[in-house]
């Protein structure tokens, strides 16, 4: 009986102790934390992968009631179905196995096999190997090529035949690619920045003229000499676009000379364009410190590249960029705006009903659904504000908007708009933090009261005010159901901004990688290739929100350190 | 004037709670700098103060006793305004300094808190440095020359007795400094505004027995330029350092005098039993 006492005894006093409650947190914790590197590591090893040059198989495959036909491709996943499911998709199958595998091959050669991936039945697949002379070439269209390299051609006529020497070939491939990759850069430049820059200047030009026309005040003589001004700019802009002409056309001349012969692997010879190709690798013949350097260079693509072929190909700098220079934006409008109205409702504002009523308004705010901001956005902000600016400020370029239409201001102040209540709450928590002892120190000094709060109480608030930043932009650099309505598109021509007097362009549309993201992944017409793009895009739109809210937090971290004295 | 009557008047002030007549010889002939004139306080409903009369001598330091919540500091507060900031007070009669009513309309609250500086129980420098605390009061108004700033901080810091301890790291954070520095900082803070009036709201309370030695030799040092009004807990501390004494009880002041008579001798029965420690 006494044994039995202690026995529940020392349960109850283990209960007592706490320490039961202390293991359920610790495990909220761990689970929290477990969940969190796994979402990372999910994304990375499904992203990352992506990059890294994969073996090449050639093989031959015989499906049930089908002749046999050789496969050349990347083999991507694997996974085993059961025999029903494939039988009721068509297959005559003869055994009498519960389940079989099947493979994703990512066989490319878009534009002869109209898919890029295909699924096959591994017990099909016979004479696997992989070819040390396979080639995979990287084409600004069409996806991947994989097959075998043939033959160099200038001008229609073969320079180098397979007859060759394979290492010659590929030595006289290898040199003319890179002088077609130099073309290339050039064509780019000519046509995106000075090209790009001449259209801008033109279309300036047209609105000048065009304000000039609705210019009802100007005498008729102004009005010619303004004329000729603009005449005269362009035709010098007319001058200089044929100069660029003329150059692009010579490029293109040079650039389009070359081609190879390439057999793919229904054994076809195709005439491949040089001027089409990105990058041509083998990569059953590299090794592991080729391949890590591929994967270096792939990578460097990503994060500073343009895309390429409907976002699946190709960098997302674009998108990174609009990224970081929207959340930029956004806080340099909410900060401000949020600590002036914390401080009124705080400081000054009489501590009423109304006072209440209002800051639970703001506190609900904070929680209403983001696309009823980007509804708002869209009506007021550009429907409203933007075609009022339009009329007043940009009559000449109606009836195409300015500031009518969702662009990167608008969008910034939607968000601004989401992430107000956050920053006011956090600065009102602060300024009622500040203790009365350290206001009344500076109020017996003879400081009014705007004088205590700009010089001791704001300075002491700025830690909960980089709190509310630091929360406004975690909610804002992850949003996108608003930006679609307010000026996220799936590519923009060019930056926000750029070359282009005035250098900044708030009136245009941007990329962003939340929206890039599912872009990429559900409207993209090739979703297999894309998929791993979607992975690393996430993985890389986290790490960017965790950089931007580091730089706050260090931010904080030193301002804390600078003002700790509220512990009086 | 008598000793017996409860109707006394000096400086034209009807002091009632005047008690014995050497008080009132002494006081007679004192230069005055502050008078309340039936003062009232109330907190919204409650009153805090029931009609206040009583001077306070210039160059003086003069000590408000009583037991908690007797109002000595709501007292003190009212002489630079202080009690502007709680919500719902209201005040009845006036506080007159140098002949004007500081209560009437046209006074500027800032203004006279620089005329009337206030140190606090708890020392409640600025997180900024050293320098910058003592500048603070003549950065508000406007004064931003480093010459006139270095000076006017050497001659605050030595007048609060801390030049000697931190000249060498005047731009270091003030909140590193120990509970006594800090307090003697805020003295030099409000010296450096020059004001005519000091008023010191238990100013040692949280302070560790040294620390509260020096203030109490500060506070002797600085009453040969200011008129210094002190509230404090402690009976001894009150006896040492001022010339002139009020006992408070329950919002009413009960007795005023010279320190010496009001604490050898008190004329009102509750002064007695309260500094011989029969409540409080």
């Amino acid at each position: 009986m006494p044994m039995e006492k202690q026995k529940r005894d020392s349960f109850t006093e283990w209960c007592r102790s706490g320490e039961p409650f202390i293991w359920v947190n610790a495990a909220a914790v761990s689970l929290s934390a477990i969940a969190v590197v796994g979402l990372l590591i999910l994304l990375a090893v499904r992203g990352f992968g992506h990059f890294w040059p994969a073996d090449v198989m050639q093989a031959t495959y015989t499906a049930p009631g089908e002749s046999a036909r050789v496969l050349i491709g990347e083999r991507v996943q694997k996974e085993s179905v059961p025999i029903e499911q494939l039988r009721s998709a068509g297959f005559d199958l003869d055994t009498d196995k519960g389940f079989l595998d099947r493979e994703l091959i990512k066989l490319g050669n878009r534009d002869v096999t109209g898919a890029d991936f295909s699924w096959i039945l591994s017990d099909f697949l016979s004479d696997i190997n992989y070819p040390e002379d396979i080639m995979v070439l990287e084409r600004r269209e069409w996806g991947n090529f994989y097959g075998y390299l043939r033959g160099v051609k200038e001008d229609g006529r073969t320079v180098t035949g397979a007859e060759q020497n394979p290492d010659v070939l590929r030595e006289e491939f290898a040199s003319r690619l890179d002088r077609a990759l130099e073309l290339h850069e050039k064509i780019e430049k000519i046509e995106k920045k000075d090209i790009g820059a001449i259209n801008y200047r033109m279309e300036k030009l047209r609105l000048r003229e065009r304000g000039l026309e609705l210019d009802e005040g100007l005498s008729a003589e102004e009005r010619s000499a303004k004329q000729t001004d603009i005449d005269a700019e362009r035709a010098a802009l007319d001058a200089e676009y044929r100069v660029y002409q003329d150059e692009l056309a010579g490029l293109y001349q040079a650039i389009n000379r070359d081609s190879i012969v390439a057999e793919e692997m229904s054994g076809r010879q195709v005439e491949l364009r040089l001027a089409k190709i990105v990058r041509a690798f083998e990569p059953n013949a590299m090794d592991v410190l080729d391949k890590i350097w591929f994967y270096l260079a792939k990578f460097v693509e990503f994060l500073t590249d343009e895309p390429r072929e409907a976002n699946t190909e190709g960098g997302i700098f674009p998108a990174i960029f609009g990224t970081v220079i929207m959340v930029i934006i956004m806080s340099i409008i909410v900060t401000p705006f949020g600590v002036v109205a914390a401080v009124y409702l705080r400081e000054y504002a009489r501590q009423g009903l109304m006072n209440r009523i209002i800051r639970i308004a703001v506190n609900n705010l904070a929680g209403v659904p983001s696309i009823v901001y980007g509804v708002f956005g869209l009506g007021f902000f550009i429907y409203f504000l933007g075609s009022e600016i339009d009329q007043v400020f940009f009559p000449e370029a109606l009836p195409a908007p300015t500031f009518g239409t969702p662009g990167l201001l608008w969008a910034s102040l939607t968000l601004a708009l989401l992430t107000l209540p956050v920053v006011i709450v956090a600065t009102e928590e602060g300024l009622s933090r500040i203790p009365k002892a350290l206001r009344e120190g500076s109020l017996a000094l003879g400081a009014t009261k705007a004088e205590t709060l700009w010089r001791v109480v704001l300075p002491m608030t700025s830690p909960a005010m980089m709190t509310g930043l630091i929360l406004a932009v975690a909610r804002a650099a992850g949003e996108v159901a608003p930006l679609m309505l307010v000026g996220v598109v799936k590519l923009a021509p060019t930056l926000p901004v750029n070359g282009n007097f005035p250098y900044f362009h708030l009136d245009q549309k941007f990329m962003h990688l939340g929206f890039h993201i599912y872009d990429v992944g559900f409207q993209s017409p090739n979703v297999e290739a894309a998929r791993p793009l979607v992975y690393a895009t996430a993985l890389l739109l986290v790490v960017i929100i965790a950089l931007l809210n580091l730089s706050a937090v260090a931010l904080r971290n030193h301002l804390r350190e600078k003002y700790k004295s509220l512990e009086l | 004037m008598s000793t017996e009557t409860t109707q006394t008047r000096t400086h034209g002030i009807k002091l009632d709670a005047l008690g014995r007549d050497t008080a009132v010889r002494k006081l007679e002939k004192e230069e005055i700098a502050l008078t309340v004139n039936d003062l009232n306080l109330f907190y919204s409903d409650k009153q805090a103060l029931h009609d206040v009369n009583m001077v306070i001598p210039r160059k003086r330091v003069t000590a408000f006793i009583g037991p908690s919540g007797c109002g000595k500091s709501t007292l003190l507060r009212c002489f630079n305004r202080m009690n502007d900031l709680v919500d719902g007070c209201r005040i009845k009669g006036e506080i007159n300094l140098d002949g004007y009513n500081i209560y009437d309309k046209s006074v500027d609250a800032a203004a006279l808190r620089r005329n009337v500086g206030m140190v606090f129980q708890k020392p409640n420098p600025f997180p900024k440095s050293i320098y910058e605390n003592v500048a603070y009061g003549l950065r508000i108004q406007g004064i931003n020359k480093k010459r006139v700033l270095d000076e006017v901080v050497e001659r605050s810091l030595r007048g609060a007795a801390l030049w000697d301890e931190v000249k060498d790291r005047l731009q270091d954070n003030a909140l590193g400094m120990s509970g006594g520095q800090q307090q003697r900082l805020v003295i030099a803070r409000t010296i450096a505004v020059e004001p005519e009036v000091l008023l010191l709201d238990e100013p040692a309370s949280a302070l560790d027995p040294i620390s509260t030695l020096k203030i109490e030799e500060l506070i002797y040092e600085l009453k040969s330029k200011y008129t210094i009004v002190i509230v404090t807990h402690n009976m001894q501390q009150a006896a040492r350092v001022s010339d002139y004494t009020a006992f408070m009880y329950m919002g009413k002041l009960i007795e005023f005098g010279d320190t010496d008579t009001l604490f050898t001798n008190p004329s009102r029965k509750q002064t007695e039993d309260y500094i011989t420690g029969r409540y409080g």
